[in-house]
This record gives C-alpha cells, structure tokens and sequence, in this order.
C-alpha cells in the first residue's frame, strides 16, 4: 500500500545559480560544497589599493608566481564547506577525547619508560609551536590566496593546525598531571636546545615568505609530510618498547588528520602541476629547496630521539616524501 | 591525582603559550603591519581573551549548530517553504541581502583571515581566525539558504558578478574594499567595533527580524543560529577598541578618526536597511527611525558614556545621522524608485495603509514632503506613464549613493559638497562623506564609480541596455516595477493553485 501525500508540484525556474551554470555548461543542480566555494570571491573592479601592498588589487592572483587560468580548478578533494568541514572535526576530536579520557581511566601514561617518558616530552610536546607556526601560515595562505576554492580549505586548515596544537597542549598537561609545567619546559626546549633550533629556524624563514603558493609547498607538502611520518610513525613505533601505547592512542587525530589532510594538498598541487610547464617547474623547485632544509633540519631531533637510527628514519621519511611529489607531477 | 585547572588558566596555557619571540627572523618582518598605522603597543599580554573557546569546543557548538541549521532548510525546501512567505513584494528584502550582504560576509572572512595572521597578540590573533571562520560560515549559509529561493525567483542569480558591477552595490563593496584595504588595525575598529558592535543591530537584525515577521522560515533559521557567533564578534569588537585605548594615550587621536570615519560610512550604507525595513517588508518589523533610536541613540549612547573614561567621542555628526533618521528611508526608496530599471529587485509605491503606517511613523516629514511625492508619482502610473529616471545620477565620491540627500535641516534642497584634489573636482553627499576623502584624499580619488565608469565605456556600452546585459541582468525579469514582473504573475498564480489545493 502506498499512502499518497497531496502537495503541491511547483517547478523550479533555475537550477542554481548563474555563474555555476555557466561553469557546468548547463543548468543544473549545484552541490552545497559548490555553491557555498564557486566565484564566491570578487575578482574585478576593486575600489582602493591596499595601504599594506600598495602594488596589488585587494584580491590579486600575483602574489604567487604560480598562474592558472581558472584558480577555482584547484577543487578539495574533501568538498568541504564550512559545515562538513566542523561536522567531520568534531567527531574527530570526539573520538580523541575518548582516548584522552580511556588513558586517564587507565593510568596509562604511568606505563611510559621513565627514558622515553623525557623523549616524549623532548619531541612531542614542542611540536604545538611548530603547529602554531603552520597555524599562521595556512591562514597566510587564506589571507593571500587568490580564489575560495583553495582559501576556505586554507583557513580550516588553520583551525586544524590550532586544535591539533591544543591537542599537544593536553598531552602536555596529562604527563604533568594536569599542571602546565611539561609545557613550560618544552617552550624552553623549543627555544634553546640544540635538537629544536634547525626546525625553529625553519618555521620562523616560513613565516616571512611572502609567495602564498610557496607556503603552500613549504608547510602542506614539505613541512607537514616530513614531520608527521617522523613522529607519529617511527618515533611513535620506538616507542612501543617503551610502554607509550597512550602517546599512540593520544596522537592518533594528528595521524588521521594528515591523512586527509594530504589529499587536499595533493590534489591542489597535482593540478597547479599539470596546468603548465612553468608551475611544474617552479613547484619543483620550491619542493627541493623546502626539502633540503627540513631534511637538515630534523636530523637532530631524529638523532636526539632515535640515536644512531635518526638518520635511517629522516631518510624513509624523505623518500616517502619524494616519491608522493613525483606522483604530484614534481620533479624530485 | 591530576590538579584539575581553571578554565582562564587552561586556555592560556594552550593558546597564550604557543607564540614565542622570534630570533631567526626579525619580529618586524613576522608582523610587518604591526606598527605602520601608528598604533602603539606597549603589551599584548594585557589582552583579555573576551571568549576562552579552545578548537575542541569550537567544532563541537559549531558542527551543533550546522547540523540543526540545515535540516531547517532541507525541509524548508521539501515543503515549498517559499510559499508560505507574508508576500512576494518581501523576497525583494532577499534579494538585496544575497547581493549586498553575503558578499560583505565573505570579506569579513578574508580581512579577519588578514587581521588572524597580521596581529602580534596571540589572543587577538586566535580571536581573529575564529572570526574568520565563523564569517565564512555566514557566508556560505546565506548562500545555501537563499539558494532555495533562487531556483523559484528572480534578481539573486548573479550575486557575485552584479556585486562587482552593479551602481548601488558598490555602496556596500566600497565599504568593504576600504577596510580590507586599510591596516589590521583600522580593520579591527572598522568592522570589529564600529560595524559588528556599534551598527550591527541595525543591519543584522532588522533582516532576521524582517524574515521572522514575514515567513521567512529559512532566512530566520539562520540568523537565530548566527546570534552566538555576531555576540563572540560584538564581544572581540569592545575589547579591541578598549585594548588599544588602554594602551597607549597616542593611540586616542587615531582611534577617534576611525570611530568618526567608520560610524559614517557605516551609517550611509544602512541607509539600503532603512528603506527595506520602511517599504520593501510587507509586514514591518518597526520603523528605521524606531530602530535607530533603540539601537543608536539609546545602545550607543551608553556605550560611547562607557567609553568617554578614555578620552572617547561620540562619533562626528551623530546627531546628523539622527536627524536625518526622519528623512533617509523615504530619500533612498525614492532613489531605487527612480531607477529601477537598472536595479536587480523590484520597487513599488507604498499602498494606502503602508502610507498611513508611514504617516504615524515619520508625523514630523512623511505627509509633507514625501506622501505628495508618492501621489503624484501614483496618479503618473495611473495615466500609463510609471515614472523612471533616464539621466545617470551623479554619485558621492565617498559613499557611492546617488546625490539625492538634502541638506541638514533643509529637506527641499539637495546637500552638494565638494573638494578639489590633484587639480580634479570630487563630489560629495554630505559634510561627513567630505571629511573622508579630505583626510584619505590619496586612497578615495580611487574609487571606482559606477557612473563614471559607465560615461567611460567601461560597463558593457553606451546605453542602458548594454549595461544591463553587462551586469547579467535578466531584463524584464530581475529589474522594473513589481507590480508588472514576471514573479509576480507567478506568485499569484502559485498562491490561486495553493488555494485549489487546499480547497479540494
């Protein structure tokens, strides 16, 4: 049996909108994700030169070197608007509450080595400054980016890289059982000892870069794809000689989130690549320069953490690194 | 046993402690806007933080809200919610709105981004971003919402392309292009404080009022899910302007002009609020001089008595702007009226009750100066000959309005201003658009005028009609009198159906 509601059949008269329709050729129904993201930035007739960059249009696609013809071709993956992008992050983060509230439960943090107890703290817990610095850089990228299609992913990205700062933050806090002196001691760490001073060099050189799409390579590809395999892959898997089944399970959101996290980046730089010659070959450049100096820059820390194995893990981690760059169409 | 912290405590250590003094790379080249503007900073760690919202609590309110927001308008369009609106005149509220506005929102989200990145102060910069979030948000919800509404109406399936193009909307693109353009400073107080804090209740919320008083379930939906957020921003705004007051006593001058500067520009574009809430809502809300008592006069009266302790004015020619509240609706409608020809939304002449509601709303000017006018343009319709306006007006060369406002105590003399720069003449509105560009002559010759441009070939042709098309225009559709549009005979015959419907 069927039950037949009576309503009421009014036909649409358009589909979406104008400048959506003439993108897809035809008038049909739009995506929420391409809605809310396609033409959404003005582009012409800009009223007054910016005092803080009296040379460019407010919104001005040169100040990158990279060029496209259509900057809303730089599409996430992940279609993202600003509701799946929360709704997505929040059941992230709640999952990780439950593991932060799983190893209190447990008093597992009490099974660390002693040893790898100080290693953690050594290495994990100034990292937030690191992700504080990719904070401000992904919301560089939003602020300097041309077209929404790359600049609201940009901005998530930087409340990503907040609550995953935070997310160190409250590991840092559990292992000082609930103080903030773990944190203290990392900043110092994080501002004089030897370990940390190539990395802290290198954020502070991606703090003044100016190229937005640079930045782009330098802290989504580079940075992030160098860092992350190291710490949360081979120091965490060293560490489970050492009772540190919590710090797994604490730093799981940061390992799941660069997963997805690399598939945005991937898929904006795979297209940038493939647009021209000249992108391809200046990206290759950006990805061997940024390379270079966060291979040197975490051997240290590796050393420090790992010993004499240090240098085998930076090693994989760049070759894991340059493989997925000549996958994004970069010569390596 | 883990000392369970507070929350003051807890939120400085994981956000206060994440920045740290630079050494590799100069501070100055980290922040390079921090001191151009010559705003004084003795120590940003006297910042109070106003929200302390960590991003774990910010995606758990955030995805809450979206969640509830959106089933609202899946079914809001599953039930032709569109229809059930107070009447079809209202949608033209709309249509400004997705024009006008979810444009500024956009910006919003990118000069925050800006201020999120440029600011020294850790707090402020957190506060910051996550107003870049949030305006992101408004943006793209008002989209989403009003997205329905398009597929069934006219005048909003442009809305990027007229906002860069179109006369009146570069009244509000210019208010945004000049702040986004100034420092991260004079952002903060022009959007943070002047336009989120001192005239958002009489932006914001005469629309979601509007939209609640007329039906419109979707628009209101979204604003009732949009307070938590504006409150965060009103809260971010107060404590920038009292941050940089309490700072240094050489950041008072600065922060005057910007109050003066920003009020005034603020207040000629909510002159487009004035006349929707006067004439283009089928069922009122309150009148524009009603709402500018309650939320100028009487909120900002003692809010600038708040801040009188440090050396604060009310802003320059306030008691202009309220004077001018008995005039500004009645001037603007009559100006779109004019020229609705080239407009993206429909006008009409007010009916005998909205007449007599203006009447007993304005007693002091409505019959005498502004009701003859409606007449006779009523009689002019009757005879066949609805009058439009074919001359290009002259524009003001700060606030981009038409030159149709009259002189402060005079209303039956246009109010004419203007300065001479560079050896060119620039035209004004009024005295406050005038000390704009005589303070900031080098930045306001820029402006990108719709007329000029026009005159200069610069908008598709010579005549009306090339320009129309130039704005993507539906010609016949979008623009010209309500009474005779295509959306009308639609909504009539949409609403007949219903009856039969509901009849059977």
């Amino acid at each position: 049996m069927t039950i037949d509601l009576k309503t009421l059949n009014i036909e649409p008269r358009r589909q979406t909108f104008g400048h959506i329709a003439r993108r897809f050729g035809e008038d049909r129904p739009a995506s929420r994700y391409e809605e809310g993201m396609l033409d959404v930035q003005a582009t012409k007739h800009f009223h007054y030169k910016p005092f803080w960059e009296p040379d460019k249009e407010l919104y001005d696609a040169s100040r990158t070197e990279i060029v496209m013809q259509d900057w809303y071709a730089l599409r996430d993956p992940r279609q993202y608007y600003y509701a799946t992008y929360n709704i997505a992050r929040a059941g992230m983060r709640a999952a990780a509450q439950h593991n932060f509230d799983f190893v209190e439960k447990r008093g597992m943090l009490g099974n660390l080595d002693a040893g790898w107890r100080a290693k953690v703290e050594d290495y994990l817990l100034p990292l937030r400054h690191v992700a504080w610095g990719a904070n401000m850089n992904a919301t560089q990228i939003c602020d300097r980016g041309y077209g929404t299609a790359v600049t609201a992913p940009a901005i998530f990205t930087a409340g990503d890289q907040l609550g995953i700062a935070q997310v160190i933050g409250q590991i840092g806090m559990d292992m000082a059982g609930g103080g903030g002196e773990a944190l203290e001691a990392a900043k110092e760490k994080w501002m004089t000892a030897d370990y940390w001073q190539g990395i802290r060099k290198l954020v502070e050189n991606t703090l003044v870069e100016q190229d937005w799409f640079q930045l782009f390579i330098a802290q989504n590809l580079v940075i992030d794809g160098i860092i992350y395999p190291l710490v949360y892959d081979s120091f965490d898997a060293s560490g489970q000689a050492h009772g540190a089944a919590a710090i797994s399970m604490l730093t799981e959101f940061m390992s799941e989130w660069f997963s997805e996290h690399s598939r945005w980046t991937d898929a904006v730089i795979k297209v940038a690549a493939a647009e021209s010659g000249t992108n391809a070959a200046k990206l290759s450049a950006w990805f061997t320069k940024w390379r270079d100096q966060t291979g040197e820059a975490v051997r240290p820390l590796a050393a420090h953490v790992l010993g004499d194995g240090g240098d085998a893990a930076v090693d994989q981690a760049l070759a894991t690194l340059n493989a997925r760059a000549a996958k994004l169409g970069l010569s390596t | 046993m883990a000392k369970k912290l507070g929350l003051k405590q807890r939120y400085g250590l994981l956000t206060r402690g994440l920045d740290w003094e630079t050494s590799y790379q100069p501070m100055d080249k980290v922040f390079p806007e921090a001191t151009f503007e010559g705003i004084k900073i003795k120590d940003w760690d006297k910042w109070q933080d106003p929200f302390r919202l960590t991003m774990d609590a910010y995606w758990k309110f955030q995805s809450e809200k979206e969640r509830k927001l959106y089933a609202v308008l899946d079914s809001f369009a599953q039930n032709n919610g569109q229809l059930s609106i107070s009447d079809v005149r209202y949608l033209n509220a709309v249509k400004l709105f997705i024009t006008g506005v979810s444009p500024l929102e956009y910006q919003a989200h990118r000069g925050f981004a800006h201020a999120g990145r440029q600011l020294p102060g850790v707090g402020p910069r957190i506060a910051a971003q996550m107003q870049s979030l949030d305006e992101l948000r408004h943006a793209q919800t008002q989209i989403h919402t009003i997205s329905h509404y398009n597929k069934f109406f006219d005048g909003m399936h442009e809305f990027p392309h007229m906002h860069d193009r179109v006369w009146y909307l570069s009244v509000p693109k210019s208010f945004f292009d000049d702040a986004r353009t100034a420092g991260p400073f004079e952002f903060m107080i022009a959007i943070g404080f002047a336009f989120e804090y001192v005239l958002t209740n009489l932006l914001f919320v005469p629309f979601m009022s509007g939209a609640a008083y007329n039906g419109d379930m979707a628009t209101v939906t979204f604003g009732f899910s949009a307070q938590s957020d504006e409150s965060r921003h009103m809260t971010l705004g107060i404590e920038v302007i009292k941050f940089l007051l309490e700072q240094h006593p050489d950041n008072l001058p600065i922060v005057q002009k910007w109050v003066d500067k920003w009020f005034w520009r603020g207040y000629k574009v909510l002159g487009l609020v004035a006349m929707m809430m006067d004439y283009m809502l089928p069922k009122k809300v309150m009148s524009w001089k009603e709402a500018w008592e309650i939320y100028f006069e009487q909120a900002g009266g003692a809010l600038f008595e708040d801040l009188a302790r440090y050396g604060l004015k009310p802003p320059k020619y306030h008691e202009q702007a309220t004077a001018d509240a008995e005039h500004l609706s009645h001037q603007n409608w009559s100006i779109f009226y004019n020229y609705t020809q080239a407009a993206a939304f429909h006008t009409w002449l007010p009916e005998d009750d909205e007449m007599a509601w203006l009447s007993e709303k304005y007693p002091n000017t409505f019959d005498k100066y502004y009701r003859p006018r409606f007449e006779q343009w009523r009689q002019m319709e009757k005879d066949g000959n609805r009058f439009y306006n074919n001359a290009l007006p002259q524009l003001c060369q700060t606030c981009q309005i038409p030159m149709a406002y009259t002189e402060p105590g005079d209303p039956t003399t246009i109010c004419f201003r203007e300065s001479e720069y560079k050896g060119d003449k620039y035209h004004f509105c009024s005295d406050g658009c005038k000390d704009i560009f005589d303070n900031e002559p080098e930045k306001f010759s820029q402006s990108w005028l719709p007329v000029h441009q026009i005159f200069q070939g610069n908008c598709g042709g010579a005549d009306l009609g090339d320009v129309l098309k130039w704005y993507n225009m539906n010609v016949g559709a979008d623009n010209m009198d309500q009474n005779v549009s295509p959306e009308q005979a639609l909504w009539d015959k949409w609403q007949a159906e219903r009856s039969r419907v509901a009849a059977e």
